[in-house]
């Protein structure tokens, strides 16, 4: 029972930050836009985030910092792919890398030293539930919110007025402006939101995952977020399907090479990213389903004309 | 008239870079008239029109709202003040459903809910049926075109500004949509009606304004006017008829031969085709008419071999070739020119001489040799080719995407034709290019014909089909129907074969007994 | 303050060619900024990182030594890219050339022959390209999203290898090192010129460039790829095949990453170890950009990114700069190459918010 219970905690921490990141790149995708730097924002929330909860022993600025790094790196983006037009995938790439660099280069000082960490808010009676107590209800504050900004953000894209502009503008650009919405504007506040979650995921990272700055420790987290949002059609309620299934599919091989059942660790390793290849493929064979709900303006680029 | 205008433009002038897309240009539109807007494609029309609404700012020149100087930020400015605008091409949202599409037009607040019993009252009130969940993406182009219609209505607007709205109908959704402008305009209303169909304008409009290149030409009353005297006015000089004789085939080899052929849908809202049978001889044009969507382009995409068929559907001179590829057909001495110019049938960013290697590559053996490509042969023929075909350029051998669009498909056009080809499918020849080219390629498709090509031609145009079909097929819903004599159709035959309205309201015209109940009237 | 763009008629050839330039500029100033900030002196900073390597003969060689994957690699990647399939595995496609190319010295050590070295290099561009293929394959058949699958695919390539020199492939006179054991003379890649360290791999890469610049210009396949990228659509049309596309961009990119993992492995290293690669196949990316994915161009920006790597240690071992800038100076310089590349196809205006309003 116990060890149930200590893997169903460490499945919820392994699975937050895949969810926290692929929310945020499917509102950007629904709004016609392909940032693949998720990746890069990702590891700059992660550092900054250790930075500054370090430096000031407030986990609760950390966060703050991880956001706005997510941020930052997400207006970049936006600026060279809305404003300048430039090729969205190539962008992202170089997000990507910019990301990898700085972090490793800003947090070089920081390897090896011990973190501060996100404390567990447990929620008073229902942590006491046996096998799902401590895995759902005495977890830090960003599960929490991961679960009520899924939660929002499928009541934002499909009741909200907004929600039904984000979509319209993925849908087709040239219809969204004629009808007098500013694709460029509503797009940038979809980059932003993209950047704040995966920014918030990095931070989960270094404040609650490991509480350590490790070069390179997002590890594809931010692609496996990619390949989930595909894997969820661009329904934010299949994320949660998908990450939770991609957490289980990490831990599990971590218990197994901790178990040492023979095959070898760096096999069990790679299962997460062959099971992010077998989902896509899964998920794309039927191209009907597949391009059903894509937005249809996805990694095109709009320049109005005045 | 002494009473105020609805609306006045004064000495409206936009740039783009340096060339001018409208030049001082006046209008005034009184309550309550169905005002025309006439022009040769690029003339101007849609740049004065959404300057009008807000979508573009003016360079210099002011707009009055009943007597007062407006600036119109953005459409949602001009749609407070009580201008509506149906597009051309429709500003809708094909994964959201109808009452999804109307809100986003509306302002801030609307509730869905409540908004949804109001779109289809007023929808039905009109003639106009919609339900409110249908998706766009499963709609005919003239539910589109109502949903466009209703979107505007609820705004109620005092001006409506309606885009070349019959373009995409059927000749009976036409006079549905006619009776419903009447309505309109018997409300007081305002209409300011875009379109160069000139019958259409002389039926149903009060006044009339001209532009030719992005100039006004003449404010006039249509009814004094005759048809001939318009076209005048749009093109500026008079264009030379198209000249036809009546073709011999009853000894030519049928070069064109499909049998049952069927092709399921490429995407989930795309259209499948159902048995299609057709036979073409060298020697005669075959046009195939419809409204938009029911299947032409995957009928191209068939007959051309970028999708693929049973061997024996598709027969050219003689040979099966339903499973061959494109240049494979080609080698047959078919030749192909689809719709879109720009991304299909040439490659913006690559120069004519090159455009001239993508379709020839594999026919025409001179532009390769051994691994290598012959370019010096492929600029040859580019000069070759733009001089029989007056294609106009600035530079020698100049990008595709900076031609005009009469000029580009004068040379994709030009670029087949020049092969000799024994058949011929060419979809929409003449869609958007000024009077002169589309002149100058129907004449070229008719001499092909007559010097024993067989040629096909999907088109929307039904004046077009007109002017140069020997024989003319309706294609509805991915279905063919036979192809019968240009003498014995009429316009309200083939508007039936189209379709004739289609969702229209189950109690007023039955799905299936449509035309019955046509045929009755 | 507002940004306008509007689209030039035709792309300006000038800024096709100012726009890297620019964008080194505007790089080497970002860079001074930074090492102030970081307490600098930047002029010395910027000494030591790009001019020094470039005054003796020993870090010129070094030059071309790094150079020579990243040309090999970037110029495969051209072809991926213009023919839009995006490619980021190469990472993976290096490692994996050099795995199947290592079988000969590690496994079949005992044999030396003079087809050592060349059949290493087949076997290489064999790995590469069969890896390639996998990304290729699945988007053909399932189209899933090759971007996602080759980068995914070069996790399981790093991990593939680090399995090999931990277990199987370990040297077993290495003294439990994760290495294999050291290649033999006739595995190692040969020198150009005598005692350097400047080997064949240089001579591969400038043949590779040769041969893409022809394939680009003066053929069907290499017309074919430029239509296919720029307008599927239309390439369909000319009875090009996009799927067959898709496999040779990928297994040609593939076989030349091949090739770089083997010759790096058989020339500078001289052995499997689990670090083979510092990121050659993600620099290669931005090599392939700030080269306007033309092999010529690719050849220099070859050059300037491998003297990235160089100025990095050089700073690390002068100043005490962390060699991590140099990761951080390619992103920056990636970033600045897609804005300045705006100017190519648009022209790009400075509009205050406040004259546009009064319109």
């Amino acid at each position: 029972m116990e060890i149930l219970e200590a893997i169903l905690i460490t499945i919820v921490t392994a699975s937050t930050p895949l969810l926290l990141a692929a929310l945020g790149e499917l509102v950007v995708e629904r709004s016609g836009v392909l940032n693949l730097g998720v990746e890069g924002m990702m590891i700059m929330g992660a550092v900054c985030a250790f930075a500054v909860s370090l430096t000031t022993g407030n986990p609760y600025l950390g966060l703050v910092a991880g956001m706005l790094g997510g941020v930052v790196m997400s207006i970049l983006f936006g600026f060279l792919t809305l404003t300048l037009v430039s090729n969205q995938v190539a962008t992202g790439l170089a997000l990507t890398l910019l990301g990898l660099g700085l972090s490793g280069m800003v947090g070089e000082g920081f390897v090896g030293t011990p973190g501060v960490k996100l404390a567990p808010l447990p929620i008073p009676g229902l942590v006491e539930l046996p096998v799902i107590g401590r895995a759902l209800f005495g977890q830090d504050p960003l599960f929490y919110l991961s679960v009520v900004l899924t939660i929002g953000t499928t009541w934002f894209l499909f009741k909200s007025r907004a929600g039904l502009i984000v979509r319209a503008v993925g849908e087709n650009h040239g219809s969204a402006h004629a009808l007098g919405y500013s694709v460029i504007k509503v797009r940038y506040l979809a980059v932003m939101f993209g950047g704040l979650c995966a920014g918030l995921a990095g931070a989960y990272l270094s404040l609650v995952y490991t509480s350590l700055w490790i070069e390179n420790m997002t590890a594809g987290r931010g692609w496996i977020a990619l390949a989930l949002v595909v894997f969820a059609s661009w329904l934010p309620k299949r994320l949660i399907i998908g990450a939770y299934l991609f957490g289980t599919v990490s831990i599990l091989q971590f218990h197994a090479q901790g178990a040492g059942i023979g095959i070898p660790s760096q096999l069990l390793s790679a299962l997460p990213y062959l099971a992010t290849i077998l989902a896509l493929v899964f998920i794309s064979r039927n191209r009907a389903v597949a391009r059903a709900n894509t937005p249809a303006c996805l990694g095109l680029a709009f320049v109005p004309d005045r | 008239m002494t009473n105020t205008p609805l609306l006045q433009a004064k000495s409206l002038t936009k740039k783009f870079g340096t060339l001018k897309a409208n030049d001082s240009v006046d209008l005034v539109v009184q309550p309550g008239e169905i005002h025309a807007l006439l022009g040769e494609n690029g003339a101007g029309k849609s740049t004065l029109v959404k300057m009008l609404y807000g979508a573009l700012q003016p360079t210099s020149g002011q707009i009055y709202w009943k007597g007062q100087e407006v600036h119109l930020a953005d459409p949602a400015q001009a749609r407070t003040l009580g201008v509506g605008m149906v597009f051309q091409h429709f500003s809708l949202f094909d994964s959201l459903n109808v009452v999804e599409n109307i809100a986003l037009a509306l302002p801030k607040g609307t509730k869905i809910g409540p908004l949804a019993k109001r779109v289809e009252e007023v929808s039905h009130d009109y003639g106009l049926p919609l339900k409110a969940d249908n998706l766009v993406a499963d709609l005919s182009v003239g539910e589109r075109q109502r949903i466009e219609i209703v979107r505007c209505l609820l705004q109620n607007p005092e001006l409506i500004i309606m885009d070349e709205p019959t373009s995409v109908l059927t000749p009976q959704e036409a006079d549905l949509l006619f009776q419903t402008l009447e309505r309109l305009s018997k409300e007081g209303r305002s209409i300011l009606y875009i379109s160069h169909r000139l019958e259409e304008v002389q039926k149903m409009c009060d006044t009339a304004t001209i532009l030719r290149h992005g100039k006004l030409v003449e404010h006039c009353n249509p009814a004094n006017e005759t048809a001939a005297s318009l076209a005048r006015l749009m093109v500026g000089s008079s264009v030379k008829a198209v000249e036809r004789s009546k073709p011999d085939v009853s000894a030519a080899p049928v070069r064109l031969k499909l049998q049952k052929l069927s092709l399921p849908p490429a995407s989930p809202f795309a259209v499948p085709l159902s048995d299609i049978s057709l036979s073409v001889k060298g020697g005669e044009v075959v046009a195939i008419a419809g409204v938009a969507g029911n299947g032409q382009s995957e009928l191209f995409d068939a007959l051309s071999g970028e999708r693929d068929t049973p061997a024996d559907a598709i027969i050219i001179n003689e040979i099966e070739s339903g499973h061959k590829g494109v240049t494979a057909r080609r080698s047959l001495g078919a030749a192909f020119v689809p719709e879109e110019r720009l991304g299909h049938a040439a490659v913006p960013d690559l120069p004519l001489s090159e455009n001239v290697i993508l379709t020839r590559h594999g026919s025409d053996k001179p532009l390769k040799s051994g691994l290598f490509l012959q370019r010096n042969h492929a600029g040859e023929l580019g000069i070759r080719i733009s001089e029989a075909f007056d294609v106009r350029k600035g530079a020698p051998d100049p990008n595709a995407g900076s031609l005009s669009g009469g000029n580009l498909q004068k040379f994709v056009v030009g670029r087949e034709i020049d092969r000799g080809p024994t058949l011929l499918v060419v979809s929409q020849p003449t869609w958007g290019v000024d009077a002169g080219a589309a002149a100058l390629i129907r004449q070229a498709l008719l001499d092909l014909a007559r010097q024993g090509a067989a040629v096909v031609v999907i088109s929307q145009d039904l004046d077009e089909i007109f002017e140069i079909a020997d024989r003319i097929a309706v294609i509805n819903k991915g279905e063919l129907s036979k192809a019968e004599p240009v003498e014995d159709m009429s316009l309200e035959k083939i508007g039936l074969l189209m379709g004739g309205v289609h969702g229209a309201e189950p109690e007023t015209i039955p799905a299936s007994k449509g035309q019955e109940a046509y045929n009755a009237d | 303050m507002q940004i306008e763009l509007q689209k030039r008629a035709l792309p300006s050839s000038l800024m096709t060619w100012l726009s890297p330039a620019l964008a080194i500029t505007l790089t080497v100033l970002t860079g001074a900024l930074m090492f102030g900030m970081l307490g600098f002196n930047p002029a010395q900073a910027l000494y030591v990182y790009f001019i020094a390597p470039l005054l003796d003969s020993w870090s010129l060689q070094e030059l071309v030594v790094k150079a020579a994957p990243l040309v090999l690699i970037g110029v495969g990647l051209s072809i991926c890219y213009r023919s839009n399939n995006w490619n980021i595995g190469a990472e993976g496609q290096f490692t994996m050339g050099a795995i199947l190319g290592s079988i000969l010295p590690v496994v079949f050590y005992q044999w030396e022959s003079p087809l050592t070295f060349p059949l290493m290099v087949a076997l290489g561009a064999l790995g590469g390209a069969l890896f390639g293929a996998i990304p290729a394959l699945l988007k053909n058949k399932f189209g899933a999203n090759e971007i996602l699958t080759s980068l995914m695919l070069t996790y399981v390539a790093l991990l593939t290898l680090d399995y090999l020199v931990r277990g199987p492939w370990k040297n077993p006179e290495g003294f439990n090192f994760p290495e294999s054991r050291l290649f033999s003379d006739a595995a190692l890649a040969p020198s150009l010129i005598a005692d350097s360290r400047m080997h064949i791999g240089a001579l591969f890469a400038v043949i590779a460039v040769i041969a893409i610049f022809i394939l680009f210009s003066r053929t069907l396949k290499g017309f074919e790829i430029r239509v296919l990228g720029a307008t599927p659509r239309a390439g369909n049309f000319a009875g090009f095949s996009k799927e067959r596309m898709i496999l040779f961009a990928f297994m040609t990119s593939g076989a030349l990453a091949g090739i770089a993992g083997i010759i790096e492995v058989a020339g500078p290293i001289g052995q499997l170890t689990p670090t083979i690669s510092p990121g050659y196949g993600f620099t290669a990316i931005i090599v392939a950009f700030l080269g306007r994915l033309n092999p010529i161009g690719i050849l220099f920006a070859g050059l300037l990114l491998a003297l990235s790597y160089l100025g990095g240690e050089a700073a690390q071992i002068e100043l005490g700069i962390s060699e991590k800038t140099s990761k951080a100076f390619q992103g920056i310089l990636l970033f600045y190459i897609l804005a300045c590349d705006t100017l190519i196809h648009y022209h790009v205006k400075f509009v205050s918010s406040k004259k546009k309003e009064a319109v």
